[in-house]
C-alpha cells in the first residue's frame, strides 16, 4: 500500500508548547516519524542574561505553566552552586513541599488527559476533581495556585505559616481513599492491559541511548532519580522510594505516574510534619565568578541548568535544558511500527504536551485531508471500545 | 570505583588529551580537553563508565566558543563536564550523535544558535530557528545584533 504523510501540529491557541509531528504511514502503520520543535522558542536564554539573577527567577518560572517550580529549583540550585552554598534547612523542607505538590498536580493532570485519549472520561473528570484539590493546597502554603514564586538564589522568598499546615494536611489526606480506588481500578482494569500493554515499548538500551528521563526512562527500568543519585532539599532526610518498571510499555509508564503520585504525597507530609525552625534565607548579596550547574527532578525528568557569572549581578550565560528535549526524541523508537490509532497515547505517554495530539491531521499522498485530531482521539478512543465489546464488558 | 580513583584514572588514561583540570567540589569536576580528543573522552565516559548525558551548553565568551559536555556518574554522584574550546572564526568538532542518540538534538541546536559545525552529525536541519532565519546569524554569539528591523519586539518598557 502506499505511504500516508501525517503532520501533526503545530499550533493550538488553547495550549502551551507546540511541536509538530510527521508521522508516515504504510496502510495503519507507522513507518517514520519527525518532530519539529521550535514553535514556541522565546529565546528565555537571551532574555535571562538581560536579567539580574534575581529577577531571571520569575522568567524562568513562567518557562512552563505547569512544572512552574522545577525551573526555578534547578536555577536557584545553579547558582548556589556557584558560590558554593548551602540554603537553610527549613528552605530546604519548604522547596522540597513546593516541589512535591507540583509533581502530584501534574501526574494527575496526565492521567486525566491519557483517560481522555482512551475514551476513560470519568477518568479525566474524577483525576481532574482530586488535582483541584491540591491546587487548593498549594494555595493554601504559597498563596497561589500555581507559578508559586517562592524560590530565590539562597533559599525561599516566603515562609509556610504553621497554622495552614494542618488544614493542608486535611486536604492531602481527603483525596488518598479516591486515588487508592483509581490506582486499583488502573492497575486491574483488563481493557486498560489490552489497549496498553506492550504497546510504545522503549527498550532499556534505547533509553540510555536517548539518555532518556524521569517516568519515560524508569518505566523502561533505568533507576535513575536525580532525588536519590545527588540528593538535593530535604530528599535525602526522608523515607521514600524510587517507583521503577521494566517493560516500558504505556502501561508502566502510567503505572510509574500513579506509584509515583503516592511517594510525593509521602513526602509531602514527612516534611509538613518534620519542618524544622529557622531562617529560610541566606540573603546573598553577590555572586562570584564562576560557573554553577543545577539539577532537579522534574515531575517529567531531570531539569539542568548551566549559569556562568562574570562578577556582574547578571548572569553571562544561562543554559536550561527541559527533560522533554531528551524524552521527545525516544518516540523515533516507540512510535515506529505501531498503528495511528495507538499514536496519540504513545506521543502523550512522555508526558509532553497536549496540544500536538490535539492538531493530528492526517493526510494521504495528494495532500488530501484524511483525518483531524479529533478524529484521532476519536480512533483511540474507538480502539477502546472495540477491545471492550470483544472482552464483553460495558 | 570510588569518585578520586576516577578523576586519577581519566587523567592517567587521556594524559594527552586533558590540558586542565579544576576539581571545583565533591560533586562537580570541570575537565578541559584538546577539540580533536572529545570523541574518545566522551565514548569512554559513556560506555565503560556508564555515565548519562546530561546535555552540552554552548558559551561565547568572546575569545572562544566553549562547549561544555555534562555528564553524570550516578553511582558516584558526580558531575564531569568536559570543557573544549574552538576557534571563534571557524568553530568544527566532531558529532557525538553517532556514538549515543541523546547528543543529537542539542547539536543541531548549537549548530543554528552558535554555529558550531559538527562533523559527522547524521541531519543537521535546524531544530528551533524559523526557516526565514538568515543563514550565518546566530543568536547566542555575542556580537549578535538585531538583523530583522520590521520586527516587533518587547523593547522593555
Amino acid at each position: 500500500m502506499a505511504k500516508s504523510v501525517i503532520p501533526i501540529g503545530p499550533y493550538h491557541p488553547l495550549q502551551e508548547e507546540p511541536e509538530f509531528f510527521r508521522l508516515t504511514v504504510d496502510g495503519e502503520t507507522v513507518v517514520d516519524i519527525d518532530v519539529n520543535i521550535g514553535y514556541n522558542h522565546r529565546g528565555i536564554e537571551k532574555l535571562s542574561e538581560r536579567k539580574t539573577f534575581d529577577q531571571s527567577t520569575f522568567v524562568i518560572e513562567r518557562i512552563c505553566g505547569i512544572c512552574s517550580t522545577s525551573h526555578p529549583f534547578a536555577y536557584t540550585r545553579a547558582v548556589e552552586d556557584i558560590i558554593p552554598v548551602e540554603v537553610p534547612p527549613r528552605a530546604k523542607y519548604i522547596r522540597t513541599i513546593i516541589a512535591e505538590g507540583e509533581r502530584i498536580h501534574s501526574h494527575l493532570l496526565w492521567l486525566g488527559l491519557a483517560g481522555h485519549f482512551l475514551g476513560y472520561n470519568t477518568v479525566y473528570m474524577w483525576v481532574w476533581k482530586l488535582r483541584e484539590e491540591i491546587l487548593d493546597v498549594m494555595e493554601i502554603l504559597s498563596g497561589n495556585r500555581n507559578n508559586y514564586a517562592m524560590f530565590k538564589p539562597g533559599g525561599v522568598r516566603r515562609d509556610i505559616n504553621p497554622d495552614d499546615i494542618p488544614s493542608a494536611v486535611k486536604k492531602i489526606d481527603s483525596i488518598i481513599p479516591t486515588l487508592n480506588r483509581l490506582k486499583k481500578a488502573i492497575v486491574d482494569d483488563p481493557v486498560l492491559h489490552v489497549r496498553l500493554k506492550g504497546i510504545g515499548i522503549l527498550t532499556k538500551e534505547d533509553a540510555i541511548d536517548y539518555c532518556a528521563l524521569g517516568p519515560t526512562s524508569r518505566a523502561s527500568g533505568v533507576a535513575k532519580d536525580v532525588r536519590k543519585d545527588a540528593p538535593y532539599g530535604a530528599y535525602d532526610q526522608i523515607d521514600w522510594d524510587m517507583i521503577v518498571a521494566e517493560n516500558g510499555d504505556v502501561f508502566d509508564k502510567v503505572v510509574v505516574r500513579v506509584l509515583e503520585v503516592f511517594e510525593s504525597i509521602k513526602i509531602m507530609k514527612t516534611c509538613l510534619k518534620n519542618l524544622p525552625e529557622g531562617e529560610i534565607d541566606l540573603n546573598i548579596a553577590d555572586i562570584p565568578p564562576g560557573e554553577g550547574i543545577g539539577a532537579h527532578e522534574a515531575p517529567r525528568g531531570e531539569t539542568f541548568h548551566y549559569v556562568r557569572s562574570d562578577g556582574t549581578n547578571r548572569p553571562a550565560r544561562h543554559k536550561v535544558r527541559a527533560p522533554t528535549f531528551m524524552n521527545l526524541p525516544t518516540c523515533n523508537s516507540t512510535v515506529i511500527g505501531e498503528t495511528i490509532s495507538d499514536a496519540a497515547i504513545i506521543l502523550a505517554s512522555i508526558d509532553p504536551c497536549y496540544c500536538c495530539t490535539e492538531r493530528i491531521a492526517v493526510r494521504n499522498e495528494k495532500g488530501k485531508k484524511i483525518y483531524s485530531g479529533k478524529d484521532l482521539i476519536r480512533l483511540s478512543q474507538q480502539k477502546t471500545e472495540i477491545i471492550k465489546r470483544k472482552m464483553r464488558i460495558k | 570505583m570510588t569518585r578520586n580513583e576516577i578523576i586519577d584514572d581519566l587523567k592517567k588514561r587521556f594524559k594527552d588529551d586533558i590540558t586542565n583540570i579544576f576539581d571545583k567540589s565533591e560533586k562537580r569536576v570541570y575537565v578541559e580537553i584538546k577539540p580533536e580528543s572529545l570523541e574518545r573522552c566522551a565514548t569512554y565516559l559513556f560506555k565503560d563508565l556508564k555515565a548519562r548525558f546530561n546535555i552540552a551548553s554552548g558559551v561565547d565568551t568572546r575569545l572562544h566558543i566553549e562547549i561544555l559536555y555534562h555528564f553524570s556518574i550516578e553511582y558516584i554522584n558526580l558531575l564531569i563536564s568536559l570543557r573544549v574550546k574552538l576557534k571563534r572564526e571557524k568553530p568544527v568538532i566532531n558529532s557525538l550523535a553517532p556514538v549515543f542518540k541523546g547528543a543529537n538534538w542539542i547539536e543541531r541546536e548549537i549548530h543554528e544558535i552558535l554555529g558550531v559545525e559538527f562533523r559527522g552529525h547524521p541531519d543537521l536541519r535546524r531544530l528551533l530557528l524559523s526557516e526565514d532565519w538568515p543563514e550565518g546569524v546566530y543568536p547566542l554569539r555575542r556580537d549578535y545584533t538585531e538583523w530583522d528591523k520590521t520586527a516587533i519586539r518587547d523593547r522593555g518598557v
